[in-house]
Order: C-alpha cells, then sequence, then structure tokens
C-alpha cells in the first residue's frame, strides 16, 4: 500500500466563459468589465487537477486534499457553493485579485506563502497540483514558481495521468506534439504535477458533500489573508479579446466531404 | 404643472441580477445549504432537462427510457433529499417550503414539467410527512430516499392520486370517486380493506413504486374518508393506466391509473382507531388534504415567476441581434447594435414581463419563507391543544378566538410609536407561540392561494408577451429560451391543484380573517414610511391603492346592489372574487417592494452585489414603481366596477328627471348667477327633450370617499413613465452573457 498523500491544489476563479469579457483600465491597472458581478468558476484547468487529486486521494487510503485558492473572498465563496459539492477537500483562501491581470511571481508567492502556513503539512508526503494552463491569462508559470518557491523540483507539465505503484513512486503520462504522451517515472513526493484535461469527467454535484465540505470551507474564507497581489509595476500596452468573425454562406445539396474540403481550405489560409 | 428642469444622473443596471442579488432578495445569503441546492438543481437544468427539451422529448406523451434519467438525475443531485430530514437521508433540517421553491425555480428556468414531476414525489410524501404515523414516516421517506454511498437499492418513487369524479381534471376535492371498504377481518387480527380507485391525470404514475390515495368510506364498519397507501406489490390490480396526451409539461409522467387492490389497514395516512367495531381513521382525506395543499401550491406559483424572468436574457438577445447578418446593419450603426431596442415599445413591453416576474417571484418566496416560520409554530400549536385536551373544529374555534383577541393587541401595540406603547405587554405577546402563530398563519393563509392564482393566471398573459416580443422566432420549437413551450405550460399550472376558482374560493375566505386584515391596513402605514424615505419605488400609490380596495370591501361588506341584495355574499363570486383578485396585485407589488429595500440595506455588505449595487437598486426599484403602477390600475379598475356597477343607472324618466335643472329654471339661474347654465349637463328642455346620453348621470352620495381615494390614486401615478424610461435605458445597455448556459 503507499504511502498517503498530502495534495495541494492549487485552482483560481476565472469569470464564466460565457460572459461577455471586456478589458478596462481601472484605477488599479488594467481589469474586466463589471468583473466583480460576473458570474465566476473554478478555473477549468485546475478544476481537472482537483477532480484527478480527489481520485487519487480514494485510491490512496489516508491521503487528504487542499485546494488552495487566490481571489476575492466573496466571488470564492461564491464558486465554493458549487466546488466544494464535486468532491471533499480543505479551502485555504487567500484574498487577492484573480482578474488575470496579475503577475504570476506575486502570484506564486501569494500561494507558496499560503501553502507554507498549513498546519502539519509534511513535505514528503507533498504533491502539488495545479492547472496546466489557465482559462484566464495565464501564462502556464505560477504553478512551476510556486514548486520552485518550496523546493519542489521533480516537476510534470500537461499531465493527463498518474499511476501510484506500490514502492510509492509513480508514473506521468505528459502531453508532448502530436497527440502522444511522455511516460515518466517519479521516485515519489513531492512533486509539482500540472494538468491537462486528465481523463476524468466532472463529478456531478452532490450537495451532501458540499454540506460536508461547507464546515470548514466557511471558517477558511473568514480567515483568508489579504495577499498584495498587483500589476504594480507592468505596463499593458494593449489589450483586446479576440474579434468574433461570422463568415456565412448557405448552401443548399453540397456533399460533406466537399464542404469539409472548402472548410480546410479556409483555415490553411488564415 | 412646472416639472424639475435637471435630469438627474443615474446609474444604469449593469449585468443582469446574479445568484447574490437573488439570495439577498429572496433572504436565503445566509443559507448555504439552499446556496448549494441551487447549483445542483441548476446543473441538472442547464443539463439533463434542457438537453431533452432541445432534443424534442416532450414530443411524445409516453414515459421513455431517456425521459427516465431524470430520476436519477435527481437523486444525484440532492433534488430527491432535499424534501427529507437528515435522520431520512436529507441534507436539510428544518422546513423545506423555501429550499422546494428554490428547486422548482430552478428546473421551471428551463422546463417546468421537469419541475413537476421532482415536486410530485415530494406531494406523494407530504401526507404521510404531515400526517403519517411514526412508522409510516419511517418507513416511505427512508424508501424513498436516494440511496447513501455502498447501499445497492433503488429508491421508491410516489405518485400522489386524489382526484376528483373522473372524467374531470380539477373539479372539488370534495367529492371523491375511489372507495374502500373492509375486505376481511379476522378475529385478532388486522382488517383488510378493500380499495378500488381510478385516477385522473396523476403525475409519476409511469414510475410509482407506491400511491397515497384520497378514497371514500363505502362500508359502515369505516366511519370516514381517509388517504391510503397503495403499493405496486398489493394483491390485486395495481395498473399505471395510460398515458394522459397532454399538450404541456411532457417531461412529467402522468397517466389516469386503475387500483382494485387489498391492503392492511395500517397503510391508512395517520392510522386508525377502533371504536365499537368500527374503523374510525384519524384524519379524513379532507384533513390531510389541507395539511399538504395548505403549501404546496406555492412551489407551482414559483414555476410561472421562474418562466418570465427566464424570458429576459433570451429576449434582449434576440431583439438586439435582430437585424445582424443583414447588409444595411454593420457594426458600429444604432441597427446593428441595438436592433429592435432601438424603440420604446419592445423595451416598455420587456419591463412589463421582467416586472410582473420580479413581482410573482418575489410574492411566492415571501410565501415559501412565511411557511417556513409557521410550520414549527404549528407544531407548537398542535402540542399545545393536544396538553389542554382541545380536539376538533369547534373547540379549536372557541380557544382561538381569545388567542385572536389577543393577536389583535399585538398587532395595535406593534403599529404604535416605540415610545407609546407598552413595550413589556409587546414582549410577552411577542414570545406567545400560539399568538404568533395566529397572526403569521392569517397571512401564509392569503399568501399561497394569492401567490398559486395571481402568478400563474397573470403570469401566463404575460407569456404570452414574452413569446411575441420574439416574433415569429417565439413559436418555433428552436425559440431560444423555450419560450413557446413555457407559454403553454403556463397555462397548466394555472390550473394545477384545483382550478383558479377553487384559489379564489379559498382567498375569499382567508383574506376575510379579521387578522389579516388589520395587518393589511398596518401594511398601508409601512408603505407610506417607505414611500418617505425611498421616493420613487411606487410604495406611496401601492399605499393608495390598497387604500382604496379597502374601503371598496368594507363597502361591499355592508352594500346592497341595486335590488337591494347584499354585495359580500359567499354565493356571489363576482364580488367577491373580483375582490380576491384585486388583492393579489397589491400583495405581490408590496413583497417586490420589500425585496428592493431587502437589497438596500443587505446589498452593500456584500462586495459583489456592492459593485454595482446604484445601478441594480436604481433598476429595481424602477420595476417596483412601473409593477405597483400596473398594480394601482387594475385594483382601480375593479374596484371602481365593483362601487358603481351594481347601483342601477339613472333613466329619462320621473325619478331620473329630478336630478336634472329645467331648461326655465338654468335660464332664471342664469341671472342671477351669469355663466351658471354653462356648468350644467343635464338639463331638461321645454318640450321634455334631454341629452344624446343614456341618462342623467348618476349621483354619486355616500361614495364621495372613493372617489376622492381614486382621483389621489390617478395622481399617485406621477413619475411612473419616467421610471420606465430609465429603466428601458437600462435595458438597452445591460450587458448579457455572449450565449445562453443551455441548448435551443
Amino acid at each position: 500500500m503507499s504511502t498517503p498523500f498530502q495534495i495541494v491544489v492549487c485552482g483560481g476563479i476565472v469569470p464564466d466563459p460565457l460572459q461577455t469579457l471586456e478589458p478596462i483600465s481601472g484605477p488599479a491597472g488594467p481589469s474586466l468589465k463589471n468583473e466583480m458581478m460576473l458570474p465566476a468558476v473554478l478555473d477549468p484547468w485546475a478544476g481537472h487537477a482537483l477532480y484527478e487529486a480527489a481520485n487519487l486521494a480514494k485510491a490512496v487510503p489516508g491521503s487528504k486534499v487542499y485546494l488552495v485558492s487566490l481571489g476575492p473572498k466573496a466571488k470564492l465563496q461564491q464558486v465554493m457553493m458549487t466546488v466544494a459539492q464535486k468532491v471533499a477537500f480543505e479551502l485555504v483562501a487567500v484574498d487577492g485579485p484573480a482578474s488575470g491581470f496579475t503577475d504570476a511571481h506575486e502570484a506564486a508567492m501569494a500561494l507558496a506563502e499560503a501553502i507554507k502556513t498549513i498546519p502539519g503539512l509534511d513535505k514528503s508526503k507533498l504533491l502539488i497540483f495545479g492547472g496546466w494552463e489557465s482559462a484566464s491569462r495565464g501564462a502556464g508559470a505560477t504553478l512551476q514558481i510556486i514548486g520552485e518557491m518550496l523546493g519542489v523540483t521533480d516537476q510534470f507539465q500537461g499531465v493527463d495521468r498518474i499511476q501510484v505503484r506500490e514502492d510509492d513512486s509513480f508514473e506521468i503520462l505528459e502531453r508532448i506534439e502530436g497527440g502522444r504522451h511522455q511516460v515518466s517515472t517519479c521516485a515519489g513526493a513531492p512533486a509539482v504535477l500540472g494538468w491537462a484535461t486528465g481523463y476524468l469527467a466532472e463529478p456531478r454535484n452532490d450537495p451532501q458533500v458540499g454540506m460536508a465540505n461547507m464546515r470548514t470551507i466557511m471558517p477558511a474564507l473568514q480567515k483568508a489573508k489579504a495577499a498584495k497581489v498587483g500589476a504594480e509595476g507592468l505596463k499593458f500596452a494593449k489589450v483586446e479579446l479576440p474579434k468574433q468573425q461570422r463568415q456565412t454562406r448557405i448552401v443548399k445539396d453540397m456533399a460533406a466531404d466537399e464542404i469539409a474540403k472548402e472548410i480546410a481550405e479556409w483555415i490553411g489560409k488564415n | 404643472m412646472a416639472t424639475s428642469a435637471a435630469k438627474p444622473e443615474t446609474e444604469t443596471l449593469r449585468t443582469l441580477p446574479g445568484d447574490d442579488v437573488r439570495q439577498i432578495l429572496w433572504r436565503f445569503a445566509d443559507r448555504y445549504d439552499l446556496q448549494m441546492l441551487v447549483q445542483s438543481s441548476r446543473s441538472v437544468a442547464r443539463g439533463i432537462v434542457a438537453h431533452l427539451v432541445a432534443e424534442g422529448a416532450r414530443n411524445t406523451h409516453e414515459w421513455t427510457e431517456r425521459k427516465n434519467e431524470l430520476l436519477k438525475a435527481y437523486d444525484d443531485a440532492g433534488i430527491t433529499a432535499a424534501f427529507m430530514e437528515p435522520e431520512e437521508g436529507g441534507f436539510i433540517s428544518g422546513p423545506k417550503n423555501l429550499a422546494l421553491s428554490l428547486i422548482a425555480h430552478e428546473l421551471a428556468w428551463v422546463d417546468a414539467g421537469a419541475a413537476t414531476g421532482s415536486l410530485a414525489g415530494c406531494l406523494a410524501l407530504s401526507p404521510i410527512h404531515e400526517r403519517g404515523t411514526p412508522e409510516q414516516r419511517q418507513k416511505y421517506m427512508s424508501l424513498a430516499a436516494p440511496a447513501q454511498p455502498g447501499e445497492d437499492r433503488k429508491p421508491w418513487r410516489g405518485a400522489f392520486c386524489l382526484t376528483e369524479p373522473i372524467p374531470y381534471v380539477g373539479v372539488d376535492t370534495g367529492m371523491l370517486n375511489g372507495k374502500v371498504r373492509v375486505a376481511e377481518w379476522n378475529e385478532g387480527e388486522e382488517p383488510m380493506l378493500q380499495v378500488e380507485k381510478r385516477g385522473r391525470f396523476i403525475t409519476n404514475m409511469g414510475f410509482a413504486n407506491f400511491a397515497t390515495a384520497a378514497v371514500d368510506t363505502a362500508d359502515e364498519r369505516i366511519k370516514s374518508s381517509c388517504i391510503i397507501i397503495l403499493e405496486e406489490g398489493d394483491e390485486g390490480v395495481f395498473d399505471r393506466g395510460t398515458p394522459t396526451r397532454k399538450m404541456v409539461h411532457q417531461l412529467s409522467s402522468t397517466s389516469d391509473p386503475i387500483f382494485s387492490l387489498k391492503v392492511p389497514a395500517s397503510r391508512i395516512v395517520g392510522g386508525y382507531t377502533l371504536k365499537d367495531g368500527v374503523i374510525v381513521p384519524t384524519y379524513t382525506h379532507s384533513e390531510v388534504i389541507e395539511a399538504v395543499f395548505k403549501r404546496t401550491r406555492v412551489t407551482v406559483a414559483v414555476m410561472t415567476s421562474a418562466k418570465l424572468l427566464s424570458a429576459i436574457e433570451p429576449v434582449i438577445r434576440y431583439q438586439r441581434g435582430r437585424f445582424r447578418g443583414a447588409e444595411q446593419a454593420t457594426p458600429g450603426t444604432l441597427r446593428y447594435e441595438l436592433g429592435l431596442q432601438q424603440r420604446e415599445d419592445v423595451l416598455h413591453r420587456l419591463l412589463d414581463v421582467w416586472a410582473m416576474g420580479e413581482a410573482s417571484a418575489a410574492l411566492a418566496f415571501a410565501a415559501a419563507r412565511c411557511f417556513d416560520v409557521v410550520d414549527p409554530l404549528e407544531k407548537e400549536k398542535t402540542r399545545i391543544l393536544a396538553e389542554q385536551g382541545i380536539k376538533g373544529g369547534k373547540s379549536e374555534l372557541k380557544f382561538f378566538r381569545s388567542v385572536t383577541k389577543e393577536a389583535l393587541e399585538f398587532l395595535d401595540l406593534c403599529a404604535k410609536p416605540e415610545d407609546c406603547r407598552n413595550n413589556v405587554r409587546l414582549l410577552e405577546l411577542h414570545e406567545n407561540k400560539l399568538v404568533q402563530y395566529a397572526i403569521l398563519d392569517s397571512v401564509a393563509s392569503v399568501l399561497c392561494p394569492a401567490a398559486k392564482l395571481w402568478n400563474t393566471g397573470k403570469g401566463s398573459v404575460l407569456m404570452r408577451e414574452a413569446v411575441s416580443l420574439m416574433g415569429g422566432y417565439g413559436i418555433t420549437e428552436d425559440c431560444p429560451g423555450f419560450l413557446g413551450h413555457k407559454w403553454m405550460d403556463s397555462q397548466l399550472e394555472a390550473t394545477y391543484e384545483g382550478p383558479e376558482a377553487v384559489q379564489r374560493r379559498n382567498l375569499t375566505v382567508t383574506m376575510t380573517n379579521e387578522l389579516f386584515l388589520k395587518q393589511f391596513r398596518n401594511w398601508i402605514i409601512e408603505m407610506r414610511a417607505i414611500a418617505a424615505h425611498k421616493p420613487g419605488t411606487g410604495a406611496c400609490t401601492l399605499a393608495t391603492a390598497m387604500q382604496l380596495w379597502m374601503w371598496t370591501y368594507n363597502h361591499t361588506q355592508n352594500g346592497t346592489d341595486a335590488n337591494g341584495n347584499k354585495l359580500y355574499h359567499g354565493t356571489r363570486q363576482a364580488v367577491t372574487f373580483a375582490l380576491a383578485d384585486a388583492l393579489c396585485w397589491l400583495l405581490a407589488s408590496r413583497q417586490q417592494i420589500l425585496d428592493a429595500q431587502e437589497l438596500e440595506a443587505k446589498g452593500p455588505d456584500n462586495p459583489v452585489v456592492a459593485e454595482g449595487l446604484a445601478g441594480t437598486l436604481q433598476f429595481m426599484t424602477d420595476l417596483c414603481h412601473i409593477q405597483a403602477a400596473k398594480a394601482a390600475g387594475e385594483v382601480a379598475r375593479i374596484c371602481a366596477e365593483l362601487v358603481y356597477g351594481y347601483n342601477r343607472h339613472p333613466a329619462w324618466d320621473e325619478d331620473g328627471y329630478k336630478g336634472c335643472y329645467q331648461e326655465q329654471e338654468l335660464e332664471m339661474l342664469e341671472g342671477v348667477i351669469p355663466g351658471f347654465s354653462a356648468c350644467a349637463t343635464d338639463v331638461i328642455g321645454v318640450d321634455g327633450t334631454h341629452p344624446h346620453k343614456e341618462g342623467p348621470c348618476p349621483s354619486c352620495r355616500g361614495l364621495s370617499g372613493f372617489q376622492r381615494i381614486r382621483n389621489k390614486l390617478d395622481g399617485c401615478l406621477t413619475g411612473v413613465m419616467l421610471a420606465k424610461d430609465r429603466a428601458a435605458e437600462s435595458l438597452q445597455t445591460v450587458m448579457i452573457p455572449e450565449a445562453l448556459d443551455y441548448p435551443m
């Protein structure tokens, strides 16, 4: 039987992808229009990491999952109403901005500090999970910096699977080009795993799991410390969202192959 | 009259109201259990339910395998367990009225049939929950609870089978077609009963494992009617019947079952006693139904509110993008950016839909919350009465006469300024559970039928408006938001649990309760107070409309018609029902204003809401104003018809002439008071000629009070169109998501 893990998932929140996002310049630098009022969700990449963490914790009895999240307290609370129902975890909240315009180094520092404050955290059992990417303006760097700050240098990015062996080592599948995976073996914890999509579906909402989680989530939110994370010193020359394009042509009786060919040519041109 | 010159700068609504705003408005910002339930119900609604509708699952009356997946989704999301106590497998303790209403709201946001199916299971369990024996509660709640981790069993599903005489639906709950008689009764053994029952329009029958059915006695050895539990494994016929060919709510299973079963007498809900060789059910079917229906109508009311509110986003999206794609509508032009929303008509009409949606949701959720408070008080009342040996209608009524007196005293004290009242006595009465029960029950008993009647009846009318705002798209199967379906569905909701006349009849009894009327009078003062510190809410308009209603109510209590017949009489539904209808408008509008007040008070404490609070609050306040004006108009119309309509119009006859000026008489008076003849309208010529109209204008003797209030009410509408224009501006600029979060 494997030694239990202490899995720390780093996961931020992002505006619900269906919302209209409009970058604006505010007094504290660039931000999104009406950001606080837009519904937020757990960053989908972090979500994959969280579900994989819960699955691993289930497979290795005695393991524990922590979700360390940096975001405005009120928004975190809102998001937790859904996330808390998915899987069992303990929240460590850090109160700060989550607009996607923050500096990866500052965000990593705040998260690393928060991880250090987790009582009884044993580095020899530590797995740091997070998203390989982010649905916000992610540079894909935060998780790696956190690892460096905590002295965890075994790092894997674009992870799709982890398989723990009897001797506590584990095999990891990392995405590489051409839709293939690179297989690595790690001797054991500690390690940093930046998840791609994994293989697990999103768990269903279960209010009973949520009720159990909320017993620790609400106190965690109440004592969340404010982190000075911003875009101080950063200058954004231009921020804009990709423009939607619509070039519609209505045709009748066109064979599927011809349609596919035409679309492929169109994509090639762009 | 001059108007102020400067146009004040106001914030507009930035985004559509989100969960945080709703949590404050509907008072569950501190209930994490309910917030999670909302999220999990939403995932079901905008997931499997929306996909079923989009795939055309509503095109069949049969309960298909695909539809059956809904049941598991309800179990998985905690929707089934929400009705139960933690010891029964649930996760919410205490009363569940608000919880069930929130589930209904989320599911009906997409499809009310799905909401109906989920609620029908609770309805089947309700008789057992409210009036069942401890053994019955334990057995059926445990069976119906979803399987816990590690358990390998399928939860039981229930159907509620009331059924008035077939072939009709929803006629009168007092007239049953089902019968129960003694089948076997061996010495020393429990009696076995033969139940014959044919149901009509019974929800959940396609898959129900048990049914709670109302039956009348057909045997002198059984004293009264009762509700009895029938299981699919019982000896005899448990025929689910043919599916009902509904045009609506096809995501709930509905059929006409046939039961002919032999069951033990212990299945009588609430149990029974034996007296002189006769089985005496503890509760008649009416007593059980009263306890059940007292609150379940609220959830249906919520379903129609959800429809109206869910229509806003699709309509805005459609209207704004209406011309995109045409050569003439290029990006950056008004036609491209605003589409139909360049003009007032669509904006103002959509505001009417939105205002009604807010008001109806406010009313229904207020009723649900009220029942959450009343439920434990009612249990306390039952315990106290049992302790004092008071049982049965008459002795209970007698006992409550003194309680009512104290309750009225409490309400009088509440209305007085703090420094002019006996606060010790007030506290004493406040802590008296029976007094508080009487007061709250009198309100809940009005809010429930009012919400059910008004939300569904008037809501279905406004749903038509919402559909019309989508143009031809509204009546297509791919209309975003399924608005066409919702329009049709709302008609069924208006007839659920009794046709509209049942709710009206119910209201005519409960609204005359002196405790309710006392509170209603206090609410008029409350509305004026709100208007004083927050002008522009429509509260003052509403207060005047409430005054007009009260005047009319009092007038009809003592007044008679032209034939000398009493105006307010149990059988004179043209009067009583009309007053009930008018009352609903007032109650909904009041609750909407109170909700906006709550948002103003609590909004600043929530950082999410606080960001755009000024605009949100301004918009919600304007909606209140719009709705209050609409309510005032309806009430004024109804009341005027009642006050004037039962007087006979004067004719050009001897009696009529008595009230008119004679031409010669006028000429004489003109000599004394020049210009006087210009004021006279009804003048009889020397040759007996008279003006071309029906008769002399009626005298309004005794009605000057009404005229004064009505006249004032017209003036109270000042500013409402400015509020509408301001809200319309918000509609033009409000940010909406890029796409609906469920499929077309």
